[in-house]
């Protein structure tokens, strides 16, 4: 991986392709980011760059925050992504990603946190059909069985139970960037991604080859 | 205004003609053939307008060698070239689903002599 940034989901709409189809897109407004340290393999084991999006008051953050942030000279942020690169020697602290980073056409992997639907039952964390509402059923939304009996006397790992459901960090590969405007600062990707709007999400290209 | 928005307008036909649920309505389509593209009319009564904005769409009904044929149409799409009103029916539906159900002499609507803003 060698480019990416950090954006916020605006929200999703429709445009049209030349021939008339409607694609659903996703509008997210991605960067500006500004690169706020390399990490090298010679130092820290590994190559990356950090970067930070959204601007935050230097009154509201905490001296480790300003201090960090003061290399890049762009203020303090309000959010903070490492990426990991092959190769960190295209960009300086200091740089700005911008959505022009992509372009048409290339496909990118876009990680979120999606939306959280709190502590959720079998049928709509692990689609479960359910007994019947009535008829003199008294089996409504339970599990049912999780096992046996004395063999194996336990539960085996892994089984679908009711508990927490999203909320948590999922990334969707191999969106297709369908248009970029750089001016406004927009990406426009082809399907949905995580999250609600308004959420923050990390646009990176994708790890999987073109086909 | 919120950018989804803008990119919304930026999209939307301006020189839409006024037309409603019962106006038969001539829809010139661009049907792309390989690397030639043509233009080929579809003349039928509107059902109906679903949707708004950006999303708007509207059925056009036909009777095509004694078989009903309906489309929908995107209305911002780029592939439609042009939409002609032919006659402006009087009905007191928004949707005419019961056309469907209409043959010959029974699925006639009686023309609009009132146009608004005329």
């Amino acid at each position: 991986m060698n480019k990416g940034l950090i954006g916020k989901k605006l929200g999703m709409t429709q445009i049209f392709a030349e021939d008339g189809r409607r694609i659903a897109v996703t509008v997210v407004e991605a960067g500006p980011c500004v690169v706020l340290q390399k990490k090298t393999v010679e130092k820290d084991g590994y190559s990356a760059i950090q970067v930070g999006y959204g601007a935050k008051e230097a009154s509201k953050a905490n001296a480790a925050q300003v201090g960090h942030c003061k290399g890049a000279g762009a203020g303090v942020f309000t959010h903070y992504r490492e990426l990991r690169m092959d190769n960190t020697e295209a960009y300086n602290v200091g740089d700005v990603i911008e959505a022009g980073v992509f372009a048409e056409g290339d496909l990118v992997d876009v990680t979120g946190t999606s939306i959280g639907k709190g502590f959720a039952g079998v049928i709509k964390r692990w689609g479960f059909k359910g007994g019947r509402s009535s008829h003199g059923s008294r089996f409504h939304r339970a599990p049912g069985s999780i096992g046996c009996s004395a063999t194996p006397s336990r539960v085996f790992k892994n089984k679908k139970m009711p508990g927490q459901l999203g909320n948590e960090k999922v990334t969707v590969q191999r969106l297709k960037v369908v248009r970029v405007d750089a001016a406004d600062n927009l990406i426009l990707l082809g399907g949905a991604i995580p999250g609600s709007a308004n959420g923050v999400v990390l646009i990176k290209d994708s790890v999987k080859a073109k086909r | 205004m919120n950018k989804i928005d803008m990119i919304e307008m930026a999209q939307m036909k301006k020189n839409i003609p006024v037309f409603v649920p019962g106006d038969t309505i001539k829809v010139q389509v661009k049907i792309v053939e390989g690397d030639k593209s043509r233009i080929q009319a579809f003349q039928g009564v509107c059902l109906g307008r679903q949707n708004g904005g950006i999303r708007e769409s509207f059925t056009v009904r036909k009777i095509s060698n004694g078989v009903g044929v309906e489309r929908v149409f995107p209305l911002h799409s780029p592939s439609i070239e042009a939409i002609e009103v032919v006659t402006r029916g009087q009905v007191r539906r928004a949707k005419l689903y019961y056309l469907r159900k209409l043959r010959g002499k029974a699925s006639r609507i009686k023309e609009r002599k009132y146009v608004a803003g005329q």
